[in-house]
């Protein structure tokens, strides 16, 4: 495209990020409305809070549509490809830590808060004056904390289902890798067809995904309300299942993209920024695997 | 504090400093106070406070008197011309390592002060806290190895305070006073009695929110949490009144939820203490009787 | 598109003519800069107003002016608005102003989320601040959110959403601020050669994408535990109302240094220019920054003594909290030797530079003496906390920020502002603002807890001077407002390219005021012109 590397480039004036802005705004007002809302009294917080929704949707398209016209253009030299890609790893950093707020909260409700309560180490007065013969266990047998809240309840085995959803989405890390190299190699049949399959892996993902929580609801007594178990397990995998959704949100818009052939082997930033998100709910998928199913 | 020779030379060090803040032996809230009370305790942090205190003193001094003499030198107006260099490792080695070796002389002192508050083994005696919204409640459990049956009672503001402290009252706060001693919301209606000269381990939890339990002579707070035990101790070693606070934000009143320990003699004590019993069995047994079909059910 | 025309239709050196279009939809770092610092003094104000009514109704014994749950909503308001509406934005201002300036960058990486980072907060402080209309009040709970207590009020989903999109807004702030730096200098502007403020700058924002992201997972947590049942910090379903103040605080110390470390930038930057020397050890300063940085991650709980800590942790986060006071250490031994056989004047900003390595070391030594554990249990949650940290965050964080305008406002606005009015902000500032807080030390070492709207009649000398204090204090940022409204709209001085004599970096190599677009091709690097001077090695 010709830039020359020693010239910048700055976008021109945007209404959009005033709209986002105002999008936010509404949808979270109403989201806080509704969720005071009094039996009887719904108020106008549910509609404000669609509305809002609808705003940051509208917004979301207008916004990419115009970074993506410029693309195409070609307004953007490497310097904006550099500043778009580090933008992407940053926020994909202060994704992990989000994460980290929750594993850390497993962390210390398994190690420390349950064993404490059961009077182990730390623990023992608090055992001894406060909950005098609750004996400690993770999941199960744990109960829902010493009073028991949310009633007796199963756990989900880690060797169905979630196995089954670990397979499906470490092969769409292959599938999506597949993708890429055929862009970078220029096969669009490939591409295509390798994406399009990540998407319906993504998709098979959730499907399970939302089958788990209905038996956990339903067969197990697994509920939100399950003590620390129940609030990490439905916190940790539904933060992750909403990751994924919008992982496989943002690969089917790519691979509109891609059949409208609007990649290059050497400019598509917009399907790697994908690729690493997906690659990121991968690994968070790995752990809670590991930590929320397995251990 | 902690054994030995540190304690000692604390000590003496802490002597010192306390000459230079007036030597009043206060243990509750005194008008224009500026120190920390020493406490009645056995434990004290006081010694610690204060050779924290001198250290930031003394570099204080040395750093802002370095830096006045630099704002009186090297002022443009007196003609001074300013210099090229820009590093000296020497120097900064110096002032790297000097604060590391005070750090440790202090992270030392701090060690034994923790090590010993941690140390609630060997108590005599043991009373549980529960702090709730807002007020104190004091069950005693154990006293010299046996049981303690049915002595617990609720701790408040007492009313005169209560009346004063309402908004626009136009009551006089300076009138609240106990022996001479201005006892605005430092005052309950029924203190928390204790023996001196006994290891007595507290027990603090919450009733509903998180309160903390802190009276400024006996040198410590802890929080109250609501379904987690915390444990602390005390030893005090001279009768009287001592007073404090809630000192974790618990809601409208945490400004109204006083403290006030008792200390007295051991034999003024059990006196007490039978007393008490006493008075619970014959309440207890008016409470059966009157309930008699239906059994009590209280957690 | 041919290149060179880098900013699509406008011409390079006018602003847009229409309001809207310049304010609203901007894309100028230098514009959303002032957004950001105009918002920030709002803020300021308003959190200064809370202030006002805590110092009133401390004034004297008894309750006089609020209901002690209002005195509450004040106390979480005020700081609220004090740490995420006055002292973040205006960092952040500082930094969209300065920091493409510093190195040579025509804007900032990502102009357009730049302009969303700035306009989320005044939505998100028009959602908190809305709390104290609603029926039940606003947030009483202290700014901590401490459960189960914070979760008695109506207004958390509102808090609780304001605040996620306060930590939305500082993210993207951030990941703006590191891709600018690292992808926006100009040749030759190695990191190294980059000023401590950009420096200061870079670890910062790295700081706030690292924990921003933990905020808001500990408040999301208090959300489903008050409106979906689950039972995080609720020890009855196994859970501990501890576990929050562990998350809050793995956020909360990073974010206390995202309040300072800034200002230490700013600092550096402002005390050679007047000293006419150069930094000294510049490399010493920037490795400081760094370790407080990382050290910031390992000592949360020593906000948590009180809590009944195992003791190794005690210990563990004690040794680590006292490790801070090194590099601290160094960077006041290294201001001192900067202003050491320096060439030294005394224009506004350097007294509050000067001001601020007192009063911040000050601050300093308190909180060395709240890092020994044992001593802690007495001074936890008292008086001598607030004491504490309100000389690290007024005089320390709002001096500065306070010295930087002084700094660059020539830059900004063209103009020279009244010395001779800056200085009487100045001793009027740090004459009260000590009368206002050293007698808090006071209180909290007599026996004082924070956060009571009355108290014992041995607590009423001190209370009363620190709220004249207070007041005086409060009056003398009005002395600001005028001298800053003074020198944008009415000073008859102008400014010269370098506005002081010993200011060094390329921010005074563009004109006064900095037309609206600068450095459209990247400048030449001279490395005698850069504010370091330590080139040698």
């Amino acid at each position: 495209m010709g830039h020359q590397q020693d010239a910048y480039f700055v976008p021109s004036k945007s209404q959009w990020p005033i709209v986002a802005a105002v999008s936010m705004f509404v949808t979270v007002f109403g989201a806080a409305h509704w969720l005071n809302a009094q039996p009887g009294q719904p108020g106008f917080g549910k509609a404000m809070f669609y509305v809002g929704l609808a705003m940051i949707l509208g917004m979301f398209f207008g916004w990419f549509r115009s970074v993506i016209r410029e693309s195409l253009a070609g307004s953007y030299n490497d310097q904006v490809d550099r500043s778009f890609r580090m933008g992407m790893m940053w926020f994909i950093f202060s994704e992990v830590m989000f994460f980290g707020a929750f594993f850390g909260a497993l962390f210390y409700a398994r190690m420390f808060a349950i064993p404490w309560l059961g009077g182990e180490g730390h623990g023992v007065l608090t055992h001894q004056f406060v909950w005098d013969g609750y004996s400690a266990a993770w999941g199960a047998s744990g109960g829902g904390g010493p009073e028991k809240i949310g009633g007796f309840f199963q756990t989900i085995p880690a060797w169905g289902l979630p196995l089954l959803n670990t397979l499906i989405l470490l092969s769409s890390g292959v599938t999506i890798t597949i993708a890429h190299h055929a862009l970078k190699a220029g096969q669009r049949k490939r591409l295509l067809v390798g994406l399009g399959a990540t998407v319906l892996l993504g998709c098979m993902f959730l499907y399970f995904q939302a089958h788990e929580y209905m038996e956990a609801y339903t067969h197990f007594n697994l509920t939100l309300k399950s003590g620390v178990y129940g609030a990490t397990f439905f916190m940790l995998t539904g933060f992750h299942g909403m990751h994924v959704t919008l992982g496989t949100i943002m690969l089917a818009v790519i691979w509109f993209r891609c059949a409208k052939g609007h990649f290059t082997k050497d400019n598509h930033f917009g399907f790697e920024a994908v690729a690493w998100y997906w690659h990121f709910v991968d690994v968070v998928w790995l752990a809670l695997f590991l930590f929320v199913y397995v251990l | 504090m902690t054994s030995g020779g540190i304690r000692r030379s604390v000590t003496a060090w802490a002597a010192a400093a306390c000459a230079s803040f007036g030597t009043a032996a206060w243990a509750n809230p005194e008008p224009n106070q500026l120190n920390m009370t020493k406490g009645v305790s056995e434990w004290s942090p006081y010694a610690l406070h204060m050779v924290g205190f001198w250290v930031c003193v003394v570099i204080g001094i040395l750093v802002f008197g370095a830096m006045f003499v630099a704002m009186f030198r090297f002022r443009k107006s007196r003609g001074a011309v300013a210099e090229k260099w820009t590093h000296s490792t020497k120097l900064e080695i110096v002032w790297t390592v000097i604060p590391v070796i005070i750090l440790i002389v202090l992270a030392k002192l701090a060690t034994g002060g923790l090590t010993s508050f941690a140390d609630t083994t060997g108590s005599e005696m043991t009373i549980k806290i529960t702090g709730y919204q807002w007020k104190w409640r004091y069950d005693y459990v154990d006293y010299k190895g046996k049981g303690v049956d049915k002595v617990g009672f609720m701790s408040k503001l007492e009313e005169s305070s209560d009346r004063t402290r309402q908004l626009k009252s136009n009551l006089d706060p300076a009138k609240i006073q106990v022996d001479g001693y201005n006892t605005y919301l430092l005052d309950v209606d029924k203190p928390l009695v204790v023996p001196v000269n006994t290891k007595i381990r507290f027990v603090i939890v919450g009733g509903d929110v998180i309160h903390s339990w802190w009276v400024p002579a006996l040198g410590w707070k802890i929080d109250a949490i609501p379904g987690i035990a915390n444990a602390a101790w005390t030893n005090i070693k001279e009768p009287g009144v001592y007073r404090g606070q809630c000192a974790e934000l618990c809601g409208q009143d945490h400004g109204f939820m006083p403290i006030v320990v008792k200390a007295v003699p051991k034999a003024e004590f059990e006196q007490w203490l039978t007393t008490q019993q006493d008075e619970a069995k014959v309440q207890k047994a008016a409470q059966t009787a009157q309930t008699a079909p239906a059994p009590a059910n209280q957690g | 598109m041919a290149h060179a025309a880098t900013h699509d239709h406008h011409d390079h050196h006018g602003a847009p003519a229409s309001f809207v279009q310049r304010w609203l939809l901007s894309t100028n770092h230098k514009d959303i800069g002032t957004l950001y610092l105009i918002f920030s003094l709002t803020m300021f104000f308003i959190g200064g107003a809370f202030a006002m009514v805590i110092r009133a109704e401390l004034f004297k014994p008894g309750l006089q002016l609020v209901q002690p749950y209002f005195f509450n909503e004040m106390t979480t308001m005020h700081a609220l608005v004090m740490i995420f509406g006055a002292i973040m934005p205006a960092f952040v201002g500082l930094a969209n102003w300065m920091v493409p300036l510093m190195v040579g960058a025509p804007d900032m990486a990502l102009p357009r989320m730049n302009n969303l980072s700035f306009w989320i907060l005044p939505f998100a402080f028009i959602m908190l601040l809305s709390t104290l209309f609603m029926p039940g009040g606003g947030p009483a709970g202290g700014w901590t959110m401490y459960p189960p207590l914070s979760l008695q009020g109506e207004s958390v989903a509102y808090v609780i959403f304001a605040i996620h999109l306060m930590g939305i807004s500082s993210i993207m702030g951030a990941i703006n601020i590191i891709a600018t730096i690292l992808n926006m200098r100009a040749p030759g502007m190695d990191l190294l050669k980059m000023p401590v403020f950009v420096w200061s700058w870079l670890i910062t924002a790295f700081l706030l994408i690292a924990v921003m992201p933990v905020l808001a997972g500990a408040v999301t947590m208090l959300l489903t535990d008050k409106y979906f049942g689950t039972n995080f910090f609720n020890a009855a379903g196994g859970g501990d109302p501890v576990l929050y103040q562990h998350i809050f605080w793995f956020f909360g110390h990073p974010e206390v240094y995202i309040m300072i470390l800034p200002a230490f930038g700013i600092i550096s930057e402002i005390i050679p220019t007047f000293s006419r020397k150069p930094i000294f050890g510049y490399r010493a300063m920037v490795f400081a920054i760094a370790s407080i940085a990382f050290l910031s991650f390992i000592v949360w709980a020593h906000h948590m003594f009180a809590v009944g800590l195992p003791m190794g942790a005690e210990i563990f986060f004690m040794y680590a909290t006292m490790l801070i006071a090194v590099p601290t250490g160094v960077k006041v031994f290294n201001w001192v030797s900067t202003m050491w056989g320096g060439s030294m004047t005394f224009e506004t900003p350097m007294l509050f530079s000067i001001a601020f390595v007192i009063l911040f070391t000050i601050g300093g030594f308190s909180g060395l003496m709240l890092a020994l554990a044992p001593a802690d249990f007495q001074y936890h949650d008292t008086y001598f906390v607030v004491a504490h940290f309100h000389y690290v965050l007024v005089t320390g964080a709002a001096f500065s920020i306070m010295a930087a305008a002084y700094y660059w406002l020539p830059k900004w606005s063209g103009n020279m502002y009244s010395e001779t009015w800056g200085k009487i902000h100045f001793w009027s500032s740090v004459i009260s603002v000590n009368v206002l807080f050293f007698p808090q030390h006071f209180l909290g070492l007599a026996g004082m807890p924070r956060r009571i709207p009355d108290y014992n009649v041995a607590f009423a000398n001190f209370n009363m001077i620190s709220s004249i204090g207070g007041f005086w204090f409060g009056a003398s940022q009005l002395i600001f407002l005028g001298v800053v409204v003074h020198c944008v709209y009415f000073s008859k001085k102008k400014a010269a390219d370098r506005s002081w004599e010993g200011a060094k970096g390329l921010e005074w190599t563009v004109p006064s005021p900095a037309p609206h677009h600068t450095f459209d091709v990247p400048p030449v690097i001279h490395d005698d012109e850069l504010a370091h001077g330590d080139t040698s090695h």
